[in-house]
């Protein structure tokens, strides 16, 4: 019989290796996978998880992956740690880049980035207007806050497919849904590494993440609202006794979180597509949950396995061409990544010894 | 002795062991229940009782020993088993549906297959038969705690027990159902069932059971009928030392000085859907006095600790704090004016049990550590400062820690509450309002607890006691009252109200 004691302790032992295991499981079912459909098992698994690494501009392209992977994620800890469920950062996303692109628009020929850094300022404001929404829905009415932040995605994505091709479609685009591109002082170039030239896509707006990083560390862990915040999350009762301000926390957390969505938003179409289009985001609002638990809602952690994912996904691409394995492949292993990480939580939590029966 | 078996044994149980992890629960237990005796198991939080209780009830299984039953050796794998051989047991925690009615709720936990009708039927046979009166057809949201446990209690008579086990059963009734209770205990017995009946409860124990196994720390310390044993004895055997007797304060100076707090028709709607409506709540605490609030749990004290400690708010002048109207003033404002509070949820609502000490007293310390100052610098300042404050409060109240700073939930149930209610002390309140203090807390720790708060009110301070526990009310409150399904009575002195009144007041005949 197996049997489960709940550990007084908490194993940072277990907290770091149940995500190795969970990503060594899901590699091992991934397999299982790629041989029930008959690829190249090793072929397959070296695609996915190896060739990323190939070749330097492949390395660099991972973090431009990665990019908004991980400030969506740096957002989303804030909600997630005061358990809000924010499923909307997708929406956020969108709504960050459009408010920033619209704006930018506004202003053609200009040069100065004072441009974009006002881009920032309303890319923040958008997606944390967005995630407004839910956030007073949820402390005046009570109304839950993840059907209504996950239904705005759609909101959003219809809205921006709207302006795009309404409002702001170019006329010299030909009929097709595209804005006009924006001007220079929009643009976050990419990065002219010093001997060795550009590196696959990998831009400025990727330095970002060296400073928000730390900043959001230190916020979480040394800091009275970040206190409030882990508080509120783990004992709403106790953080009500403490005196802390319940529809406060609610809101802040996810203006924050939706604010940083929009910022990644933002650096998205600033760095690689430069106008806008009906498409701006490839799934990354959702993608970003996975994430924030595979990092543990640890900065850092959010970091390495915004990586992880990164990796997966150019793999996944690198497949697809090379194999022709369908690219969905990765949203399968997302998917398998995500539950065995939840389900590692038990081993964390508890303690499992096997006892043989009498 | 307990080799000798004779044919008036039901259960007896032979070096019985039981180790979680490297923790020695119950160490080589031995004892036996004979056949229509009321046998008590005595011990306090920690002595291993549950874990007793739950090996024969199948619930865990023991690393070693014995059970036999009727002399013969019995592995219990599981609960649905213990039934299968006899046992039943009605837990300190009720586990009923409260949407669901009565009978619906025996249906769902029977091993055998029968219709609603056919048990509906049966369930009154039972309960007339055993003097239980209960409404198959009730829900039991609508029923009184006294009620619910009667429904556990047919729940088990149904299967015929041969044994019958009761984990705390009197902690949550009046003293007129408990008194019922014993009634029913006793005709049970009678009739040839054993009931092994758990409580740390002296003087219940002297009155109801022929017997007594006194456990401490996972050992049997004495096993002995309760006509040759002293209750005194009895809580020295439990504790391993002598009691320190709390002598009450005959003379306090502050009892004539000024009104401290006074209540005036306070209102509060019920905190979720099973809670309590508080109405018209109207008293005054003066400086100096402990006033004792009783009455049977959710009659409405959570509802009251709350309105109380800000939590839930209402109009200005229904609380009124020297000259202040604070109703409608949160917590962390009734804080600052000298207020303190410790609810009766030690685990999740006084502290988090994920964080440690430290973090614990910064939870409630916060406030005062950063009034007058900026705000990044003091953070580091203030952790500091919470951790001399946690040690401090570690040191006075004699809060035994497996190691320094640790988690609130690794301290025993009371060291945390020795913990919280001496992080109260620390912040030198004017009133203390203290709900349930000594809840599930040892005899040695409530002891200490109870003389903190005398030695409070000595120093002019106002305390608030709301407990279920009416000897703790009696022993340190200066006037008591009842809380009934959300009304308050009207204060009396101690010496004028009898524990017959309080059963009347808690209104249940």
């Amino acid at each position: 019989m197996i049997e489960f004691t709940p550990r007084k302790i908490q194993s940072s032992f277990w907290a770091i290796l149940s995500p190795i295991i969970s990503i060594a499981i899901t590699i091992l079912i991934g397999s299982l996978i790629f041989k029930i459909l008959s690829y190249p098992v090793i072929e397959s698994l070296y695609q996915v998880f190896v060739s990323p690494f190939s070749r330097p501009d492949r390395i660099a392209d991972i973090f431009v992956k990665a990019c908004p992977l991980i400030i969506i994620g740096l957002g989303l800890i804030f909600c997630f740690k005061a358990n809000i469920w924010n499923i909307g950062a997708e929406g956020q996303f969108i709504l960050g880049a459009l408010c920033a692109g619209s704006f930018a628009l506004l202003f053609p020929e200009t040069k100065t980035y004072m441009l974009l850094f006002s881009m920032f300022i309303i890319g923040f404001a958008g997606g944390a207007i967005w995630a407004s929404i839910p956030a007073i829905l949820k402390v005046r009415l009570n109304v839950n806050e993840i059907l209504v932040s996950l239904m705005l995605v759609y909101v959003a994505m219809l809205f921006i497919d709207f302006i795009v091709r309404g409002p702001l479609r170019d006329p010299m685009s030909f009929g097709f849904p595209l804005s006009k591109v924006y001007p220079d002082g929009a643009i976050i170039s990419k990065v002219d590494f010093p001997f060795i030239g550009y590196l696959g896509q990998f831009h400025y707006g990727i330095f970002i993440i060296l400073i928000l990083c730390p900043l959001i560390w230190f916020f979480i862990n040394k800091t009275l609202p970040g206190f409030q915040i882990k508080i509120f999350g783990s004992s709403t009762r106790a953080s009500e006794f403490a005196g802390f301000n319940k529809n406060k926390i609610t809101f802040y957390v996810l203006l924050v979180s939706g604010g940083l969505s929009g910022v990644a938003g933002v650096i998205e179409v600033s760095a690689n597509m430069g106008r806008l289009q009906p498409e701006v985001s490839f799934g990354y609002g959702f993608t970003a949950i996975i994430v924030a638990f595979l990092g543990r809602l640890n900065p850092y952690g959010v970091v390495i396995a915004g990586i992880i994912i990164a990796t997966a996904k150019l793999g996944a691409d690198n497949a697809q061409m090379v194999l022709g394995i369908p690219k969905v492949v990765t949203g399968i292993f997302e998917g398998m990544l995500l539950f065995f990480l939840l389900a590692s939580e038990t081993i964390q939590k508890y303690k499992i010894s096997i006892r043989k029966d009498n | 002795m307990t080799n000798n078996l004779d044919s008036m044994t039901f259960i007896e149980v032979k070096n019985l062991s039981k180790t979680f992890d490297q923790f020695l629960a119950n160490d080589s237990i031995s004892m036996n229940i004979k056949k229509g005796k009321i046998h008590a198991l005595l011990g306090e939080n920690g002595a291993g009782k549950s874990t007793l209780v739950k090996c024969l009830y199948g619930v865990v299984k023991p690393t070693a020993g014995q059970i036999l039953i009727n002399n013969n050796h019995v592995i219990i794998n599981n609960p649905r088993e213990a039934r299968s051989y006899g046992i039943g047991m009605v837990f300190q925690h009720f586990s009923l549906f409260p949407a669901l009615t009565v009978s619906e709720n025996i249906l769902i936990s029977l091993d055998e297959k029968i219709t609603k009708k056919n048990l509906e039927d049966k369930i009154s046979i039972t309960a007339k038969q055993w003097g239980l009166p209960i409404e198959p057809t009730k829900k039991v949201l609508d029923l009184s705690v006294g009620e619910q446990q009667r429904v556990e209690i047919i729940r088990c008579l149904l299967q015929n027990p041969k044994l019958l086990i009761m984990d705390e059963p009197t902690s949550v009734l009046s003293p007129q159902e408990i008194n019922q209770l014993f009634k029913v205990l006793r005709k049970l017995a009678n009739s040839g069932c054993s009931i092994l009946y758990i409580s740390h409860k002296l003087n219940e124990i002297k009155q109801i059971a022929s017997k007594v196994t006194i456990l401490r720390s996972g050992k049997v310390i004495s096993s002995t009928d309760t006509s040759k044993i002293s209750t005194t004895s009895m809580a020295e055997k439990m504790i391993g030392k002598k009691v320190k007797k709390i002598t009450k304060i005959s003379k306090n100076n502050f009892l004539n000085s000024s009104t401290a707090i006074s209540i005036n028709n306070l209102n509060r709607k019920k905190l979720s859907q099973f809670g309590t409506e508080l109405k018209k709540i109207s008293f005054n605490v003066k400086y100096g006095e402990i006033l004792g609030i009783a009455g049977v749990a959710g009659n409405g004290q959570v509802e009251l600790m709350n309105a109380l400690s800000g939590e839930t708010l209402g109009d200005p002048d229904e609380i009124i704090f020297e000259d202040k109207k604070i109703g409608n003033t949160n917590i962390k404002f009734r804080r600052s004016l000298g207020l303190e509070f410790v609810p009766e949820e030690r685990n999740g609502h006084a502290t988090v049990p994920d964080i440690t000490l430290t973090e614990n007293t910064f939870l409630t310390f916060y406030n005062t550590y950063l009034k007058n100052s900026n705000f990044l610098d003091d953070i580091l300042l203030s952790s500091n400062m919470s951790s001399n404050d946690s040690k401090s409060i570690i040191n006075d109240n004699d809060v035994r820690c497996p190691y320094s700073n640790p988690l609130a939930d690794q301290l025993s149930g009371g060291n945390l509450q020795k913990f919280i209610v001496g992080r109260s002390l620390k912040a030198n309140p004017k009133v203390l309002i203290i709900s349930q203090p000594t809840w599930g807390v040892d005899i040695g720790a409530a002891s200490e607890i109870r003389s903190k708060l005398l030695e409070l009110a000595k120093l002019g301070k106002a305390i608030i006691l709301i407990s279920q526990d009416l000897d703790e009310i009696y022993e340190i409150s200066n006037n008591i009252c009842v809380i009934n399904n959300g009304s308050l009575s009207t204060p009396k002195k101690t010496s004028k109200i009898s524990a017959t009144d309080i059963g009347i007041l808690m209104g249940i005949n």
